[in-house]
């Protein structure tokens, strides 16, 4: 008999793990997509017609929210991009011996439940909360302005609950910078512009293209920070499934819906990767 | 201020510059003049501030007091991207997404150079990898990234090269054939080049001034022969090359030279190399200048009697013997294995003799043992 090297021994039980709780329900789901109600039958009985149509009319219906769930993940991923390249970039360059306690403080709120940090979101954004007084004074927003049950509540829950995933990638990516290269560039008549631009930003490259990722992805197909801070008028594709999953027992139509929404993150992620080019990068 | 700078040429003008950080002194008011065209070595022992000057000159640092000047431009409080200078830096600092040929192109294209590939095709063939343009610095060998450093920075064309020990990644081999290189790319470019090492023997192959460093000061500059033949203080004598120094007494003069008393037997050395202050002196000899004999063998100029041979190494292009004098200091000598006399043996009683332009006189109360201590293959990451 013929030795099994030891790598795919070790392989069997992640591969077993997602073959049992990943790939086995993907088909499943694949299944479901294309079934129609049977005729007749109570609420929640379907069966296997292969009615691809499924996803057109599961699309055409949702577009809007498709389209709002893409837009809120954009402007989430770009504004924890905005906070986190500055945070990370000081953390690695000018932490000293406070860094690993900074990476810490970073990844702090984890210890609390992602549910009960959206919810402290409706009270900061809230009328008692500081923010809205504090614009209102400021004249900033109206005096009848509300920030809570809003796109911007939706936006803001998100760009915080994602911005650890974007800082850590970003983190690892900028601390192994070497900081002589940013002197070679200044040496170089590079002024301190022209070397971010030039040589610090492509060397984090993989740390942007990682960290958008890990916050576009499950932005994209978030639905808690819209059913905790937003309104009927900001639901997402998420709420979406959801409500369809578990309120209204249309299980083809949340199949659709969700291979649709995997799909289309698919495609953009492959887009992206490659017009960022990382695979050019050490 | 940075359009002047950027284009000031003619010597470098350091003017008491002195660079504290906290209660530590790096460099302590340093004045020195590197001459337009030369090639200027910093020397000295890790932590003597050598690598500090070379950062405040690139402007990478900056001087706590004093001024630097190019020419008659004061470039102290300039960027290190206004001022003419470009560094190659210890461990190259290549950019590692860039390609060599953009790696090389870096400087031009800020400076809005019109054509770069006629530029960056001279660098490369200056130094001999024009092969490598396409390729990425991790691709590279240690001694090739080293000459691409070397062309991102010529490139330039600079008013001012620094070198921050550029050859101490490189083996043995490699580094001796780099070090004549380098002196020949200086020749050929005629550009100012300020190397900074701790490596005497390549200080001493590649620079026509070097000026020793210790402590943040300098303890003495001059062209390596100088410096070697006539050094000032007891670290110069040791730091570079090895040295025996003698106890003495400065006794009286005779004619050029003052006659020193070394444990009751009296030689001469001449009085312009003399640095002593006083009567209290130690005279200096370097091994290679020893003559070892058998007592019945005639010898002129100094002679020192009663040694006593303790150890003999045959290394081949000499012969090293510890000889142990009579007050119980023991003495190196190099002897060339080129006068067809028997090795001599240990235990063996010889006479040493040298002629007396070859002695050097340090003040007498110096620390003999300064700059010997110093390992100089110790971490090259000084600073």
């Amino acid at each position: 008999m013929k030795k099994i090297s030891t790598p795919y021994l070790l392989l069997i039980p992640g591969m077993g793990f997602l073959f049992t709780f990943f790939l086995l329900p993907l088909f499943n789901l694949a299944q479901t997509s294309t079934q129609t109600p049977v005729g007749g039958g109570d609420t929640g009985q379907y069966e296997q017609t292969f009615h691809f149509k499924n996803y057109i009319d599961a699309f055409v219906e949702n577009r809007e929210q498709f389209g709002r769930s893409f837009i809120y993940a954009t402007i989430a991923t770009v504004l924890a991009l905005a906070i986190a390249y500055p945070l990370a970039y000081a953390i690695a360059f000018k932490g000293g011996k406070l860094k690993n306690f900074m990476l810490v403080l970073v990844v702090a709120p984890f210890f609390t439940s992602f549910l009960l940090r959206t919810i402290a979101w409706k009270q900061i954004l809230g009328e008692e909360g500081f923010v809205v007084p504090t614009l209102r004074n400021l004249h900033i927003i109206s005096q009848s302005t509300t920030l809570t049950s809003s796109a911007f509540a939706v936006v803001a829950g998100m760009t915080y609950n994602f911005l650890p995933f974007m800082t850590l990638p970003l983190y690892a990516s900028i601390d192994r910078i070497d900081p002589r290269t940013l002197e070679a560039s200044g040496d170089l008549y590079a002024n301190g512009f022209t070397t971010f631009r030039k040589v610090t930003l492509p060397l984090s490259m993989p740390g942007v293209v990682a960290g958008t990722l890990l916050t576009f992805i499950p932005a994209a197909g978030d639905y808690v920070n819209a059913a905790i801070l937003g309104s009927p008028q900001t639901k997402m594709l998420g709420n979406v499934i959801e409500s369809r999953y578990f309120k209204i027992v249309d299980y083809p139509t949340a199949a659709a819906l969700s291979f649709t929404l995997m799909a289309a993150i698919l495609v953009l992620v492959t887009i992206y990767v490659r017009k960022a080019g990382t695979e050019e990068l050490v | 201020m940075s359009e002047k700078a950027i284009s000031a040429r003619g010597d470098l003008k350091l003017s008491n510059i002195t660079k504290t950080y906290g209660d530590f002194t790096a460099v302590d008011d340093l004045t020195l003049v590197i001459p337009k065209g030369s090639f200027f070595a910093l020397l000295g022992p890790s932590g003597c501030g050598k690598t500090t000057t070379l950062r405040m000159i690139a402007g990478l640092e900056e001087p706590t007091q004093g001024k630097i000047s190019l020419g008659d431009t004061d470039i102290t409080d300039t960027k290190p991207y206004q001022r003419p200078i470009n560094t190659v830096f210890q461990n190259y600092a290549l950019f590692p997404h860039l390609t060599i040929f953009e790696n090389i192109a870096f400087g031009l294209r800020r400076r809005g150079i019109q054509d770069i590939d006629t530029a960056v095709n001279k660098a490369l063939d200056l130094v001999e990898l024009p092969h490598l343009a396409q390729r990425k610095p991790t691709q590279l060998s240690g001694g090739q990234q080293q000459r691409i450093a070397l062309a991102r920075a010529i490139v330039n064309r600079p008013a001012l090269l620094l070198l921050d020990e550029p050859l101490g990644a490189l083996d043995l081999k490699l580094r001796r054939q780099m070090q004549i290189e380098l002196k020949w790319i200086q020749k050929e470019v005629g550009l100012t080049f300020v190397h900074v090492t701790h490596d005497q023997e390549e200080a001493m192959t590649m620079a026509d001034t070097i000026a020793v460093m210790n402590e943040g000061r300098i303890e003495q500059m001059g062209s390596p022969a100088d410096l070697y033949d006539d050094p000032e203080t007891a670290f110069v004598a040791n730091f570079l090359g090895q040295s025996n120094l003698i106890k003495g007494t400065v006794t009286g003069n005779d004619g050029a030279n003052q006659i020193v008393d070394l444990f009751g037997q009296k030689i001469a050395l001449q009085k312009d190399r003399s640095h002593a202050v006083d009567n209290s002196i130690y005279a200096g000899i370097r091994p290679e200048k020893f003559r070892i004999s058998r007592l019945e063998t005639a010898t002129s100029g100094n002679v020192l009697t009663g040694g006593k041979v303790e150890d003999v190494s045959y290394i081949g292009v000499s012969t090293q013997y510890q000889v142990l004098m009579p007050w119980g200091q023991e003495l190196m000598v190099f002897e060339q294995n080129d006068d067809g006399v028997a090795p001599f043996n240990v235990g063996e009683s010889v006479n040493i003799s040298w002629e007396p332009i070859f002695t050097f006189g340090l003040r007498g109360d110096e620390d003999a043992e300064a700059g010997t201590e110093v390992n100089p293959d110790e971490d090259l990451d000084d600073e």
